[in-house]
This record gives structure tokens, sequence and C-alpha cells, in this order.
């Protein structure tokens, strides 16, 4: 069976990575933001499954890890959310560059 | 032993008097604070006369060569710095400070009584009584401390009560000076004292006094040709020298004795407490104590020798001229300690002659400290009387109150006839061994002693006539409460005849068998030139008359240099404010506030400086922090995949 090469899969991960600092570091909505930051997050998995995959088949670890960092994504969501709807509750808005309070 | 448990008691009981006082006096015990501290003395004073009574006639103390022994009954260790090096506490009994107990106590005793009737009505009546309890219970201390560091730590707790107690008015800006004045002169004294611990305890290894004494003396000639010497004088005479220096400044000898004219600035009752009976004589006691080792030095028992006799004469010269009644008082007070010290400093003579009775010069120093005690507070306790009587402290306002005082009065001239040394009254005993060891050791230092003598009569004498005399009497006999007429009662009694005490017998130095100097031919020259002295003071004022004004401008050159006290507050005036000031001082302003504190400003604002700069960083935007962790994280990557490996 011929294979996906290795080296496709970690192109694939490094453009999701970039593309999604791209959107942290440019979309104003906090929520867009957030999502941003799953990309970044699954790109890491990715990784960890491919490496897992390619270098050492008759282990697990890397498999278990980006379980892990599902279960802690989801768990980050809730809290980003929670800050999230608290800014909002507070500022009327969801836009980034409204809440800069916290400065000198 | 008992005894332990007694003598505590005597430290503590003014001490509850001073805490119980202090915390609760304003608030809850305002009326009664002054009869419990009476009380409370009273209870301590009892106990002290049977403790010194045991300690001198009963049989529990007798030493083999029959004098008393000397043994520290109760000691314990209070900071311990390692293994060989500990201050402790404990308390030492010798005759010295038995007697040095009894005197405190009493005196303080007869204070507090006479203070009842004194200070009544006073708006600090009990924080009065609070600091004289304090005052006491540093004292006792202070003369039961066996170690030299607690009789330091005491010396200066003596020295914050008196601050204290000269204060007492403390709305009045003289007062305050005086409080300030007598802080900081005694203080710059003590520093000597401290320096002088310090090297005598390097040398011999220990604190305390009796193993000090014994280490230095057993083997004085190795210690002093070992000794390094510093400027040609051995460094243990440096050591001596340095803590007489701090017993000089308590006791009001000769350089430094400017505070004590202006501590007069306090209650009445206090300068009796303070500054006749108890303080002053705290450097006095302390060269006692120490005399021992001061024998071994001839040069700083000549220096002692001349600061007390130079103290004594110009002291009496300066009471002939003064016209406040307490501060001729002072400066006789001043005299009398002076007497005290030279006779301290004929403890030995000159080397190549024999020794002749070592113990005399001591004897007699805590004999006349012994009667001093009681004429001076029967003096300072009338003093109170008239001044309360004339509302004012000048002789030209007071004059024929004999009749108006009758009690004062009496008192007044046996405390005068005591302290001009008249047969029988106590002054005469102890005057009379101070001259005769003074004859032994220094003919020179004998003529300025017989000279003070003769004008102490005639200065006390003239302080008498014109108090009680001068005017013609008039008035009724002015009602005395009896809190005040008792007190200056039991102090007559004692100062007619505490000099018939067997001093002599009770008391030497070391244990020294004592041969008895009988008072015979020797005796006639002093009590001739005190009459001598009286009789002048009669002549100018006995009667109103315009005799003083002549005598003194006949004598005008020196009458002025005297009445301003030879001028040594404005020397002190003059090398604190033109020389200290202006060139310490100044400097050291300029060095604080330009180098210190600009060391410490540039600090802060070049801090504050960079902060201003690099602040505009803290944008307050999450997405520039955002750029700051990618850029960082990057150029780590950068670092660790192509730079370090």
């Amino acid at each position: 069976m011929t294979s996906i090469p290795l080296s496709h899969i970690l192109i694939i991960s490094t453009a999701l990575f970039f593309i999604g600092m791209y959107g942290l570091l440019t979309r104003r909505n906090m929520i867009t933001m957030l999502m941003s930051v799953e990309l970044i997050l699954n790109s890491v998995n990715i990784n960890f499954v491919a490496f897992n995959k390619y270098l050492y088949p008759e282990k697990l670890e890397g498999v278990f890890f980006s379980l892990f960092i599902i279960a802690i994504a989801a768990a980050e969501a809730a809290v980003a959310i929670a800050i999230i709807i608290n800014l909002y509750r507070n500022i009327r808005s969801v836009d980034v560059e409204a809440a800069n309070e916290m400065k000198f | 032993m008992p005894t332990t448990a007694y003598i505590l008691l005597v430290l503590l009981l003014p001490l509850t008097g001073f805490v119980l006082l202090g915390l609760f006096g304003k608030r809850y015990l305002r009326r009664l604070s002054g009869v419990i501290a009476t009380t409370l003395l009273l209870g301590s004073t009892l106990l002290a006369l049977g403790i010194a009574y045991n300690y001198f006639f009963g049989p529990d103390y007798k030493s083999p060569a029959g004098g008393r022994l000397i043994e520290t009954v109760f000691k314990t260790t209070w900071l311990a710095f390692g293994p060989h090096l500990s201050i402790d506490t404990g308390i030492f009994i010798d005759p010295i400070s038995m007697m040095m107990i009894v005197v405190v106590t009493f005196i303080s005793f007869m204070v507090h009584l006479f203070s009842l009737g004194y200070m009544k009505g006073e708006d600090r009546f009990s924080t009065y009584y609070a600091f004289l309890g304090l005052f006491t219970f540093s004292m006792l201390g202070l003369v039961l401390s066996s170690n030299i560091f607690g009789i330091y730590v005491f010396w200066e707790l003596v020295g914050c009560s008196s601050f204290l107690l000269i204060g007492f008015y403390f709305d009045r800006p003289t007062a305050v000076a005086a409080a300030k004045k007598a802080f900081i002169v005694t203080r710059f004294a003590d520093l000597g004292f401290l320096i002088g611990i310090l090297i005598l305890s390097s040398r011999a290894h220990t604190l305390d006094v009796n193993q000090l004494i014994e280490t230095l003396t057993s083997d004085s000639l190795n210690n002093f040709a070992k000794s390094p010497a510093f400027l040609g004088f051995p460094l243990i005479s440096w050591g001596l020298t340095l803590v007489f220096i701090g017993g000089a400044g308590k006791s009001a000898l000769f350089p430094l004795h400017i505070w004590l004219p202006d501590a007069m600035e306090g209650p009445t009752p206090v300068s009796a407490l303070i500054h006749a009976a108890t303080m002053v004589v705290a450097g006095v006691y302390l060269v006692a104590r120490l005399h021992l080792l001061y024998a071994l030095t001839y040069d700083v028992l000549q220096i002692i020798l001349y600061v007390g006799a130079i103290s004594a004469f110009l002291a009496a010269i300066i009471a002939c001229t003064q016209t406040d009644i307490k501060r001729v008082l002072a400066y006789s007070t001043m005299s009398q300690i002076g007497y005290m010290m030279f006779a301290l400093g004929t403890f030995r003579l000159p080397p190549p002659e024999p020794v002749f009775n070592p113990s005399l010069g001591l004897t007699a120093s805590m004999f006349h400290l012994f009667t001093h005690a009681f004429f001076k507070a029967l003096l300072f306790l009338c003093a109170g009387v008239i001044i309360h009587l004339v509302h004012s402290n000048e002789l030209k306002d007071m004059g024929g109150l004999r009749k108006r005082i009758p009690l004062a009065h009496i008192c007044f001239l046996i405390a005068c006839l005591a302290i001009s040394g008249i047969p029988p009254f106590s002054g005469f005993f102890s005057k009379e061994e101070i001259l005769t060891a003074a004859w032994r050791a220094d003919k020179f230092i004998y003529a300025i002693g017989l000279f003070t003598s003769g004008l102490t009569a005639y200065y006390m004498f003239r302080l008498y006539f014109a108090v009680f005399w001068n005017k013609p009497a008039s008035g009724h006999p002015h009602k005395q409460p009896l809190v005040e007429s008792i007190p200056l009662a039991i102090l007559a009694l004692g100062a007619a005849f505490a000099g018939f005490i067997p001093f002599s017998r009770l008391f030497t130095s070391a244990d020294l068998p004592f041969k008895s100097e009988g008072i015979g031919t020797n005796a006639i020259p002093p009590v001739l030139i005190a009459f001598t002295g009286i009789g002048i003071a009669a002549w100018l004022y006995l009667r109103q008359s315009s005799r003083p004004q002549k005598a003194a401008t006949a004598l005008r050159s020196l009458y002025t240099f005297a009445y301003h006290k030879f001028y040594v507050d404005e020397i002190y005036l003059f090398v604190t404010k033109k020389i200290i000031f202006n060139w310490i001082g100044r400097p050291a302003a300029w060095i604080d506030r330009n180098i210190v504190d600009g060391i410490m400003n540039g600090l802060a604002a070049t801090t504050a400086r960079i902060s201003a700069t690099i602040k505009g960083t803290q944008s307050g935007r999450v997405q520039d922090y955002a750029w700051f962790f990618f850029i960082g994280i990057a150029g780590l990557a950068v670092l660790f995949i192509y730079i370090v490996t």
C-alpha cells in the first residue's frame, strides 16, 4: 500500500497552525479568536497522531496525548466562553479592541 | 536562702508600683496612687533595713577575718551569646551594696512621704509616683547588680528616669531644656563607661564584677606589663579612666557638672531624691565598687584625686555667689560629691611609700555618702517647704521666715551644721575621716579640702541667715501637713546622729582589718575654719545691711567670674554651637542630604525613567501580547535549533 508520506501531513498541520495563528492575530471578534485557537490545537493533534503512526506504530502515547488535548481544549473553550460572556455583560461588545482597560 | 527572696522583693516592690501606676494610675487609681506607692516603698525600706541589719550585725555573714562576707547570692544567665560569652544577672552583696540599698530605699521612702503633701493636687500625680518607682527600682538594680553590664543597663535606666523626672513639668521650656541637657551630658559620659567596660572585659574575659576584679588583680603585674599601651598608657588604665569618666558624668564632677544645677527644674522632692542622695552618688558607688582595680593604677587614682578636689573647690566657690536656693544646694551637692571622689582617690599612696591604711579613704568616702544622703535630702525638702511658702526660688524674696516655719527652720539649721562639719552632727565625723585620708595621701589636696570645708560652712550659713534671719521675723506659724513634717523630723534625726554609727568597723575594703583613726587634734583645723565660715556668713547676712554688696564689689572680678559659674556653660555652648555645629554638623548634614539621599533619589529616578520609557509595550490589547508571545517562542525556537546546538 502506497501510503501518504509524513511530510504531506506535516505540511497540512503547519498550514493549519499558521491559519490559526493568523486568525488569532487579526480577528477582532473574540469568538473567532477562540475558534482560531482551536485550529492551532488541532494542528498539534495532527502532529502527535502522525508522528505516532509513522515513527512508533507499536506505541499509543501520541494518540492518548491528542485525546488529552481534546479534553483540555473543551475545558478551555468553556472557560474562555465564560470570560467572553462576562466581558460582553460589562462592555456590551465582543470586540477585543474594546477591552483595553488593562494597561499602564 | 530566704535572704535572696527578700532582696528580690526589695528590688521588685518599687517596680510593681511603677507598673501598677503606669498602667492604671491615670484612670483607676488616681486618688490612691500616692498611698499605694508609699506603702510599697515602706515595705521595701523595712525589708532593706532588716536585711542590712542582718548582714552587718547578724551571725550569718561573718567572714573568717572578722569582716563581712562578699558574695553573689543569686545568679542566672540572661543573654547567652555563646558557650563562653554571656551576660548574666545576679545579686551581689557586700558592705557597699547593703549600705546603698538602705540609703536608696530610706531616702526614697522619705521623698514619697513628703510628696504626698507637696505634690497634692498636681495634674500628673500618679505619673509622678510611677516615675519615682521606676527611679527607685533602677537605682536599687544598679547597686545590687553582680554583672558590670547589668550595672550599665540600670545605669541607663537611672538616666532615663531622671530625664523623665527633671522634665516633669514639660510645659516649661526651661524644664525641657534642663532634662535634655542632663540626658545628653550623662549620655556623653556613658559612652566612656561603655568603652571602659568593653576594654576591661576584653582583658579579663568576663563581665562579672567579682571575677573581673579577681582576674585583673591576681596577676596584675603580669597583666599590666602585657597589656598593650595606647598613647603611652596601659590599656587597663585607659579602661579604668573611661569608666571613671562615666562615673564623673553621673556624679556631676568638674568638666561634666553642667547638667546638675539646671536639673533643679524638676519638682523639689525629686531634687532631694535624685540630685542629692542617690543618682549623683552612682559614680562614687561605681568607683568604690571597682576600687581594688583603681588601687592598681596610681595614675588613674591621681586623676580621681584631682578631679574630685577641683570639683569640690570650684563648686563651693560658685555656691557662694548663687542667689537661687536650689542652685546653691545643687552646687553644694557637687562639692560634697567631689569630697567623696577625692577620698576614693586616696586609696593608695605612691608606690615607693608604704601603704598606710588603704581602706581609710574608701571608708571615709562611703561614710560621707551615707551621712550626706541624710542632710542633703533634708536640705532639699526644707527648701521645698520654703519655696512653697514664698513661691519663689530667689533668696531676695525670703528672709525672716524663722517664725513662720519653725520646724523647717530647726531642720535646716541641723542640716547646715551637719554639712559644715560641726561636732557632734553627722557630717563632722565623715568629713573628718576624709580630711585625715587626704592628709595622709597628699598635703595639697588636704589644703584644698580644708579651705573648701570653710567655704561650705560659709555658703550654707549664708543661705540659712538669708532665708531665716536677715529681715525681722513676722507672721504666725504656717500650717504644715503631717506627711511633710514627719520626713523632715526623721531626716533631721538622721542628720544629727548618723555620725555615731561605727561605720569604720563595719566597712573595710576586701576584708582588711581596720585600724581606727581616732578623732583627736586633727579635728581642730576643720572645725575652726568651719566656725570662721559661719562667722563671716553671720556678719554679712544676719541683719540686712549693705555689707554683702560691698564685699561683692571689693572682689568684683572674682565674684562675676564665679557668679557666671566660671563660664563653663559658655565654653560648652561655644564648642557645640560654633565648632561642632559648623565643622562637624554641617558637613555631616551636607553628606547626608547630597550623597546618602542623592544615591537613593538617583536610584528611584532612574527606575522611574526606565519604566516611563517602556510602559508603552503594555498596551492593554490582547493581540499585541499574542504577538509578543509568538515572536518570543519563534525566537526561542530559532535559538535552540540553529544557534545553541
